[in-house]
């Protein structure tokens, strides 16, 4: 607990460092009255045209599903990683010991292929 | 008054003042060595070898008008750089420097890590939206693409470490790791098994490079192509925030490298204490990514995205399985 109090408070610190590093800017700075061709968003001088937010192909959206998938995975992995070692060695553990590591294997093998299957369905191709 | 309080907060303004002095002198290093690359000079007028190029480039920044332009989101455009700042700092608290020079000994460092340098990549992410520039835009997304295919081999790599080492814990890791370079996780000489490890470090280097954005990664601020990227519309102290932000990512990074792979603090022969072969590592994997980014040209984001899901990934699965048939047979 009091190691998670160390973060919040370096976070704060950190909020002190960045917070300052502003307020001196503001302080410091010479200000010019900003006119319209100054706040014009940058575009090689051309007057921007149309809104910036354009829409992406959703290709995207598919991968970023992929994403999801194996960033879950590899948050459940981390707990089970962790004792594995401990677990699958242990001499005197019997059936667990195995039961453990075949279960690493079916989980990873059915990941790598749903992969594979997405691979083959085309969704890893950009053009 | 209880030393026991006072100690880690001392650590950790410590920590923040090593943080910020190598955010600005990273830049001037990074200068020099560009420079030198090409056979240039790079600065040398301001002090010595221009060493306080930092601190004049520091003052010019503050002293630049803070420019909210037509067009913006002006709360994520102002939450952005703060947001590349603070997480980057904060990842210093859980780096063991040494075996007792550490703010905070946490047993999920390595995920926490891992969460903070997420945070970074939402800061560009909204910094690029926010900006209302097709330049910052286009760049966001390819941020968001580029971020999320390196994310998978690299915490598959780092889970083969902690199934090897069995903790979360970076002290520990690094504790693990001690006696001479051949216990280092990169090595891994002293049971014949594990012999192959460099192939994750190669993964986990390569991965780490394209999360921090750096060449020939560096898809997010493409020169040639988008002007700057999601820093187009920055300016002032915005800017030196993101560029801050930038370089203590490298600084994190080449932290975690040197921890989860190259020994942590441990001596490779014995002789020196901990910390300098902790700085001496660091600096040399700093200088390898300075060395790689101004060597080798810009790739693109295609074949960025294909060497992840393509190479990188399957590879990544691979060696976890691997090593996990390993650790159950011997």
């Amino acid at each position: 607990m009091d190691s998670y109090i160390m973060i919040g408070f370096s976070v704060f610190l950190g909020a002190i460092f960045v917070g300052g590093a502003i307020l001196t800017s503001k302080l410091l700075a010479f200000y010019t009255p900003a006119g319209q061709r100054k706040v014009q968003p940058y575009e090689c001088s051309e007057e921007p045209i149309g809104d910036a937010r354009i829409r992406f192909k959703v290709a995207f959206y598919i991968f970023a599903l992929l994403f999801l998938l194996f960033d879950i995975e590899s948050l459940l992995l981390f707990p089970c990683m962790k004792i594995f070692r401990a677990v699958v060695t242990d001499q005197a553990g019997g059936i667990g010991t195995s039961v453990l590591f075949a279960e690493l294997f079916v989980f990873i093998f059915i990941l790598f292929f749903g992969f594979i299957y997405a691979w083959r369905k085309g969704v890893l191709v950009w053009e | 008054m209880d030393t026991s309080i006072w100690r880690p907060i001392l650590y950790l303004i410590g920590f923040m003042a090593f943080a910020g002095v190598n955010a600005a002198w990273l830049g001037w290093a990074e200068r020099k060595g560009a420079a030198h690359i090409q056979r240039r000079n790079g600065p040398k007028e301001v002090g010595p070898f221009g060493l306080w190029q930092p601190l004049a480039d520091g003052i010019k920044l503050m002293t630049k008008q803070l420019l909210i332009p037509s067009g913006t989101d002006d709360i994520l455009f102002r939450i952005a750089p703060i947001l590349a700042m603070i997480p980057a700092l904060t990842s210093m608290v859980v780096i063991p420097f040494s075996g007792n020079i550490q703010a905070r000994s946490i047993d999920m460092s390595v995920l926490l890590i891992f969460a903070l340098a997420s945070i970074g990549m939402f800061a560009i992410l909204l910094g690029g939206w926010a900006s209302g520039n097709k330049y910052a835009v286009i760049s966001a997304a390819r941020v968001v693409s580029q971020s999320i295919a390196y994310e998978i081999p690299m915490l598959i790599t780092v889970i083969t470490i902690v199934m090897i080492t069995g903790s979360t814990n970076l002290q520990d890791i690094a504790l693990a790791q001690q006696g001479g370079f051949w216990h280092w996780n990169i090595f891994r000489l002293e049971g014949g098994h594990f012999v192959y490890m460099w192939i994750a470090f190669l993964i986990y280097f390569i991965c780490s490079v394209a999360e921090t954005n750096r060449a020939p990664f560096d898809m997010a601020e493409a020169e040639s192509e988008l002007v700057a990227g999601y820093m187009t519309e920055y300016g002032s102290m915005g800017f030196g925030l993101f560029m801050m932000g930038e370089y203590l990512n490298i600084v994190v990074g080449a932290c975690m490298t040197t921890i989860l792979f190259l020994g942590g603090w441990g001596s490779p022969f014995g002789f020196l204490p901990g910390i300098w072969w902790f700085l001496i590592k660091i600096y040399i994997l700093i200088f390898t990514i300075i060395w790689i980014r101004w060597t080798y040209p810009r790739t693109q984001i295609y074949k960025l995205l294909n060497l992840s899901w393509k190479i990188l990934i399957p590879f990544s699965l691979v060696n976890l399985l691997v090593t996990a048939a390993f650790i159950k047979v011997f």
